[in-house]
């Protein structure tokens, strides 16, 4: 175990806490680089998708995960920034202003969400923002003039001036890099006062206020926030995907979003990564499994689903903390071998009548 | 016909679905006043209790009112022992997990019942005793099955109202409602009204699934109506039994109505629109009583 001395406030809010983790990330760089190389197409286009996936769960990560505001709302997000995105390039738009103004327009969306959010949480917050994202998926389907209703829009292969991303790998390191712009970015927004603001609204509504933490302003501020990131990955979804229509922005969207902060590991960046990369990866390692199973199993068209909200089920009940929270556990138990205490992580439950709104 | 007849027969139809949409808005209500929890699945036990009396029905020949209640018996015993297996280790976790459990519960039953050879995805017909019979007055019309549905709701109305206010372990799940603590100090044992909670809300989503199934019939997705029934859940102020029922039919009235005199996909989200109205306006709902926040 290492002890860190610490002589001024900054030391506690750097990017990296040890010289070590820096060379580690530079080495995992380095590996996502040069993965085109070492893998097929088909596994590339995954990996792109745990990319998109893992921009959008940062996003629901900085809302859920520190700030603590659960929302059930997200697929809107996510809709409106591969909507606009769509509409802009379908019009002749350059990438490079529909990217931004996807996420801008979501992240607008999201303060007009944030407002009546402001009086809500726990239940009422996940109800009224599964209500939001219906109404959403509604006007996505009606308003035929601009969407094209259930007709859908089909995108042309993205390319930004002259140079096409016509190759998966191409497309691939689009996404890795603005994955890598966008947990850059969220990092430094959670190491800002606005980010420690957020996670002073997530550990106690009352006290933060008490230290002078303006409620209103913080959460529609994480709300916008949050719905930014989600549109961008959305953005990037639309132009990966090269079709959507109203379909593929349902609620299941939401609850995958929430399944990837959730198994990943709340209140971490990394979560939100190992989550994406769980959930993209779940429907293919059952795919894999498939041939061990009995015929009648095999043949089922319900088998993934079935198994999907299993694991979820599986995860909350044994291992709350998540994917990165079982990491902490591993790590933890080497650091403090042999003193290491079974109730460590144990946590506190309360019986108690719960704050309600 | 004339237009007030004709709103009168939209309202009528309204206050059928209505029923439904407060049957398993009671459901939820139930769970969220006795462990602070909404079981997202509820709408899954409308399903299970559908393929059950439908099972029982068509396979078995068993008559209509024997099948509704086994089946609506059997589902009871489901939520008793979905509770005890996967719920009771959650109490006290924070909210999420538990909205993200019984999620993921739904999505888990749903496909479950996909696979059960018999049901699978296909859409089934029920037999019932009130099919193509129907009621005149003047010129309004109602069919025996919306007729059915508004009686046999108003029958367990009082039922469950009684079971409330004359049995030993209603008093004791009003009580623990109020304060879980208190209740403890009493010398009611918490668990076991969970339990039973769980046993009640789990038999009234199936009863409804079955009042509903002559309607939509019998699909393994009819359980999305059950969302639809949590701004009727909301709109009663969520803590409330007579509330969920009128949230319930408010919500119905609104959607028949809307079916009827505004655009197309109004219908579909009417209820989701008065949600948010009501989130913005009145909190609390209808007959809810505001709570104030202590440190």
């Amino acid at each position: 175990m290492r002890f860190l001395m610490k002589r001024n406030y900054y030391e506690d809010i750097r990017l990296f806490k040890y010289r070590s983790t820096f060379f580690w990330y530079a080495g995992l760089l380095a590996l996502c680089c040069f993965l085109p190389i070492l893998v097929d197409d088909y596994v590339i286009s995954q990996l792109t998708f745990i990319c998109i996936y893992s921009i959008a769960g940062v996003g629901l990560m900085i809302l859920t995960g520190y700030t603590g505001q659960i929302s059930l709302g997200h697929s809107a997000f996510f809709a409106i920034g591969a909507y606009t995105s769509a509409i802009i390039t379908i019009q002749g738009g350059h990438f490079m202003l529909a990217l931004p103004a996807a996420g801008i327009l979501s992240g607008l969306v999201g303060i007009v969400i944030g407002l009546p959010a402001l009086r809500l949480s726990g239940l009422y917050l996940a109800i009224a923002t599964m209500g939001f994202a219906f109404i959403v998926e509604e006007i996505l389907l009606r308003w035929e003039t601009v969407t094209r209703g259930s007709l859908g829009i089909t995108l042309e292969i993205l390319s930004i001036s002259s140079f096409t991303f016509n190759t998966e790998s191409r497309f691939y390191y689009l996404a890795l890099i603005i994955l890598i712009l966008t947990i850059i970015l969220a990092r430094n927004i959670l190491r800002s006062p606005t980010g420690r603001a957020l996670i002073a609204i997530r550990d106690s509504e009352v006290a933060s206020q008490a230290i002078g933490v303006s409620l209103p302003r913080y959460k529609t501020l994480a709300f916008a926030i949050s719905a930014f990131f989600t549109g961008i990955g959305g953005c990037l979804y639309a132009h990966k995907v090269t079709f959507i229509n109203p379909e593929s922005f349902t609620i299941i969207v939401s609850i995958e979003l929430l399944a990837i902060v959730i198994i990943g590991g709340l209140g971490s960046l990394h979560g939100a990564v190992y989550g994406a990369i769980f959930v993209i990866f779940l429907p293919q390692l059952i795919i894999m499994t498939k041939d061990y199973m009995p015929t009648f199993f095999r043949e089922q068209t319900g088998l993934e689903p079935a198994l999907y909200g299993l694991m979820i089920m599986l995860f909350i009940l044994f291992e709350p903390m998540g994917i990165y929270g079982r990491w902490l556990k591993i790590k933890f138990y080497f650091e403090m071998f042999p003193l290491y205490k079974k109730d460590t992580f144990r946590r506190e439950r309360k019986f108690y009548k719960a704050e309600r709104r | 016909m004339s237009l007030l007849n004709e709103i009168l027969q939209a309202v009528l139809y309204g206050i059928a679905t209505g029923c439904i949409y407060g049957l398993v808005a009671l459901g939820f209500v139930l769970i969220y006043k006795a462990t602070e929890v909404v079981n997202f699945a509820q709408g899954e036990m409308m399903v299970l209790g559908a393929f059950i009396a439908y099972t029982l029905i068509t396979f078995l020949g068993l008559p209509y009112w024997a099948a509704l209640l086994l089946a609506t018996f059997s589902l009871g015993i489901f939520g008793l022992l979905l509770e005890r297996i996967v719920l009771r280790s959650l109490i006290g976790e924070p909210v999420f997990s538990v909205v993200m459990l019984t999620i993921g519960l739904g999505i888990f039953l749903r496909s479950l019942v996909s696979m059960i050879p018999g049901w699978g995805t296909e859409t089934h017909g029920i037999k019932t005793p009130f099919a193509d019979k129907a009621v005149r007055y003047g010129e309004l019309l109602l069919s025996w099955e919306y007729l059915a549905i508004i009686l046999l709701t108003v029958v367990l109305i009082i039922i469950i109202s009684c079971f409330f206010r004359f049995t030993k372990i209603g008093v004791a799940m009003r009580a623990t409602a109020q304060n879980q603590l208190a209740a403890v100090y009493m010398g009611i044992s918490v668990t076991r009204v969970f339990s039973y909670t769980w046993t009640i809300s789990a038999a009234l989503g199936g009863f409804a699934g079955i009042l509903l199934s002559p309607i939509t019939f019998v699909h393994m997705n009819m359980g999305f109506i059950g969302l639809r029934a949590l701004p009727a859940a909301v709109l009663g102020g969520f803590e409330s039994i007579p509330g969920a029922i009128v949230g319930g039919i408010v919500i119905g009235v609104t959607e028949s109505l809307a079916g009827v005199y505004l655009p197309v996909g109004l219908k579909d989200i009417a209820a989701y629109i008065i949600l948010i109205f009501v989130l913005i306006i009145r909190p609390e709902g209808l007959f809810g009583i505001k709570e104030k926040k202590k440190v």
